[in-house]
């Protein structure tokens, strides 16, 4: 690994993977992409973890990833299954069908 | 004997209890024995006591039972204690007595009515309560004991509660007879303000030594006492409750509102006469409303057709004579007249309630007629009440009663002609309005046909209360013949005795002004309505006597009067006010939370995307709080 990448220039690169995973969960219709930004939100969270714990030489950043990655997979798993229901039902993969579903 | 004091009272209480919780499913015939019968044991209790008592007199002068503390708050510790002087022997006797007459009269009265156990029930709680009011020793169990009987009046009024009309009348008698029990009430305050105690033994014994005769506080602790009276006793202001008050049954009317409940103001002045001893301006007023009361209650008698409107007018008009006696200083007059009243009116109410029985619910005399015959011992009874109501010189006991009251208003120390003129012009009226009753009621030919004749359960309270109103003035005997002075010397044991003025004299003289004023009466009553009945149809033609007749039937204009002053502009500011003001604010709270909840509500869209705006936001916002500050 080459240490001359600064611990300042991860976290830049996890905080603009975070707002790009945010930005593509509010403009995104598709609840596919919609889960994929979500995706990109988690891994930018574990990026930022993993680089905190090399630079404090702590292995606690690396086994908080492994939380999320087991995280991540039963999200999903859970929101795919969630998505294959909602297309049978709505025939569509708009999030903004399921407006109807307000309390 | 003095233990068996709270017998009197504890009997009606608990026929009234009885009758209360388990009257409506017992037979009739308990309904009748529990109900006349605590009554009547009640009376038999009362005689034993009273024969003892005028026997054995106390050397205090009264029986006293304390029961138990009623109360304990910072010194003020009113008990419950029975209190038996001469003046509430009397009252104690014509309650439990006439009382007891009375219940017997009703079980067969209201032997048809539905409602036969809460007839006596209510009955029993106001035997009760009066008996409290005259029994108590202290003003906070007379008051318990006056708004007792004010309930059990309101609840009789509107005995027969299916009919809207009969309820307005109980609601009257309840809100007009209010006025005058809270101005008691401000008087029992200022009592208690000044004496530290409300014991009536221990106010009198005192009140000489605190006040000054004619102190402004004595007058002032006087008139708030009268106004109670006033309300209760239906005189002038307040008496426009009583002609209403007929609406209820023919006993309620002969027990309350005749012989019982309505002479609670003339026992209350009697009771606490040193505060108005103290107060000559008080008593002078008390001796006005009198006079003016029993005048104007007279011409309003003499204009009804209604037999029990003529008998309500002439009760307010005879308790305005009881007034005016009060007034004088005349104390024991009062109180004679009251007991004699008690008698005859009862007498006169009960045989006008078999006579209406007897015509199937008729109540206009102008539709009666010809009982004489039909109703033998209805009529005789009925004319000795009636004789006795119009004074009857010597052989009835109303005169007795009567001609004391008007020598005092012409020779007693506070007397004037003028009282004494108004009294003997109210005596003349008296007679004429009595006798016409008479002739209408039961002379002439028959309109009505008679139902059904009185059951003798009806009768003989009938011919016992005759017998009393013949017999009973003949314990009290003017000073020129007889100077039989038994009832007065009784009660002065209470009392104090009246004055009379250095000059007076001529008592026969004005003892055949008033029998003269008597006969007079009957003899106009007679050429009026009996012998020359087109006179009567002359003054119908003429548009001032009819306009007079209307104004004197309906009570000199009295309950118009108050219903432009006080009742339309209530029911008007109501009516206006149907939206409370005050309701507006409550109305404002919920305005703001059903907007802030419709606005909040806005926020739950839905939209998915939304919501993470608003989580990120927050974020956002939390994040450079925490950086700024």
């Amino acid at each position: 690994m080459n240490p001359s990448v600064s611990i300042e220039m991860i976290l830049l690169l996890a905080g603009l993977l975070f707002v790009l995973g945010i930005v593509g969960v509010i403009i995104r219709k598709n609840i596919i992409f919609m889960l994929l930004s979500i995706e990109i939100m988690l891994n930018a969270a574990g990026l930022a973890f993993v680089a905190a714990g090399s630079h404090w030489g702590q292995p606690d950043g690396q086994i908080m990833f492994i939380f999320i990655l087991a995280m991540a997979a039963a999200e999903v798993s859970i929101g795919l299954a969630l998505i294959l229901q909602t297309y049978h039902q709505h025939k569509s993969l708009d999030i903004d069908t399921l407006k109807e579903m307000k309390g | 004997m003095n233990n068996l004091l709270w017998l009197i009272p504890a009997l009606p209480l608990a026929g009234f209890f009885l009758l209360a919780l388990a009257g409506k499913r017992m037979p009739l015939i308990w309904v009748a024995i529990i109900g006349a019968g605590s009554v009547s044991l009640s009376a038999i209790v009362m005689f034993i006591i009273g024969i003892n008592f005028l026997l054995l007199p106390p050397t205090s002068g009264h029986y006293a039972l304390t029961l138990w503390t009623w109360m304990d708050v910072a010194g003020f510790t009113p008990k419950i204690t029975l209190y038996l002087d001469a003046l509430s022997l009397v009252f104690v006797f014509v309650i439990t007595f006439i009382g007891a007459l009375i219940h017997i009269y009703s079980i067969a009265f209201m032997a048809t009515d539905k409602d036969y156990s809460r007839f006596f029930a209510c009955m029993n709680l106001f035997v009760f309560s009066m008996l409290l009011l005259v029994l108590a020793d202290n003003l906070l169990l007379l008051y318990l004991g006056w708004e007792g009987v004010g309930l059990c009046s309101y609840l009789l009024i509107g005995f027969w509660y299916e009919n809207p009309n009969n309820g307005y009348a109980a609601r009257k008698a309840f809100i007009i007879t209010r006025i005058g029990d809270t101005a008691m009430a401000i008087g029992l305050f200022v009592i208690f303000y000044q004496f530290g105690t409300l014991l009536i033994p221990e106010i009198l014994a005192k009140a000489p030594a605190l006040w000054q005769s004619g102190a402004s506080i004595a007058t002032i602790t006087a008139l708030l006492l009268l106004a109670g009276g006033l309300g209760k006793s239906a005189q002038m202001p307040l008496q426009t409750w009583l002609p209403d008050a007929m609406a209820g049954p023919s006993p309620v009317s002969a027990l309350i509102h005749a012989a019982t409940m309505v002479t609670a103001g003339v026992y209350l002045i009697a009771r606490m006469h040193v505060i108005f001893q103290l107060s000559p301006m008080a008593q002078l007023i008390v001796a006005i409303i009198g006079a003016a009361t029993l005048f104007i209650a007279g011409f309003s008698a003499l204009t009804q057709y209604d037999i029990k409107r003529v008998l309500a007018y002439s009760t307010i008009s005879q308790i305005g004579y009881m007034f005016l006696a009060l007034g004088l200083g005349a104390w024991t007059a009062a109180i004679f007249h009251f007991m004699i009243h008690a008698f005859f009116k009862a007498l006169l109410f009960l045989a006008a309630g078999a006579v209406i029985e007897a015509l199937d619910h008729e109540h206009n005399m102008f539709k009666m007629g010809g009982l004489k015959n039909k109703l033998p011992v209805v009529f005789w009874t009925f004319l000795i009440g009636a004789a006795s109501l119009a004074a009857l010189p010597l052989i009835s006991a109303g005169f007795y009663s009567k001609d004391q009251i008007l020598w005092y208003a012409w020779a007693g120390q506070n007397g004037t002609p003028l009282l004494w003129f108004i009294a003997i012009l109210g005596a003349f009226i008296t007679a004429a309005y009595t006798a016409r009753m008479v002739i209408l009621t039961f002379f002439g030919e028959a309109k009505t046909a008679v139902g059904h004749i009185p059951d003798k359960l009806m009768t003989i309270p009938l011919i016992i209360l005759a017998f009393f109103s013949l017999c009973a003035g003949f314990i009290e005997l003017p000073h020129n013949f007889g100077k039989l002075t038994l009832f007065s010397d009784f009660l002065h044991q209470v009392l104090p005795e009246t004055i009379l003025k250095s000059a007076a004299s001529g008592e026969l003289l004005f003892q055949l002004l008033a029998s003269l004023a008597t006969f007079a009466g009957i003899y106009t009553a007679y050429i009026l309505w009996r012998k020359e009945p087109e006179r009567i149809q002359k003054f119908k033609q003429s548009d001032f006597m009819m306009r007079l007749y209307s104004f004197w039937h309906d009570g000199w204009g009295f309950d118009k009067l108050y219903n432009t002053l006080f009742v339309r502009p209530i029911i008007f500011i109501a009516n206006i006010n149907k939206n409370d003001v005050i309701d507006r604010i409550y109305q404002g709270i919920t305005f703001v939370t059903v907007g802030i909840y419709k606005s909040l509500s806005l926020m739950q869209s839905g939209s998915l995307r939304w919501y993470i705006m608003g989580l990120v936001i927050g974020a956002i916002i939390i994040l450079g709080l925490q950086i700024m500050l």
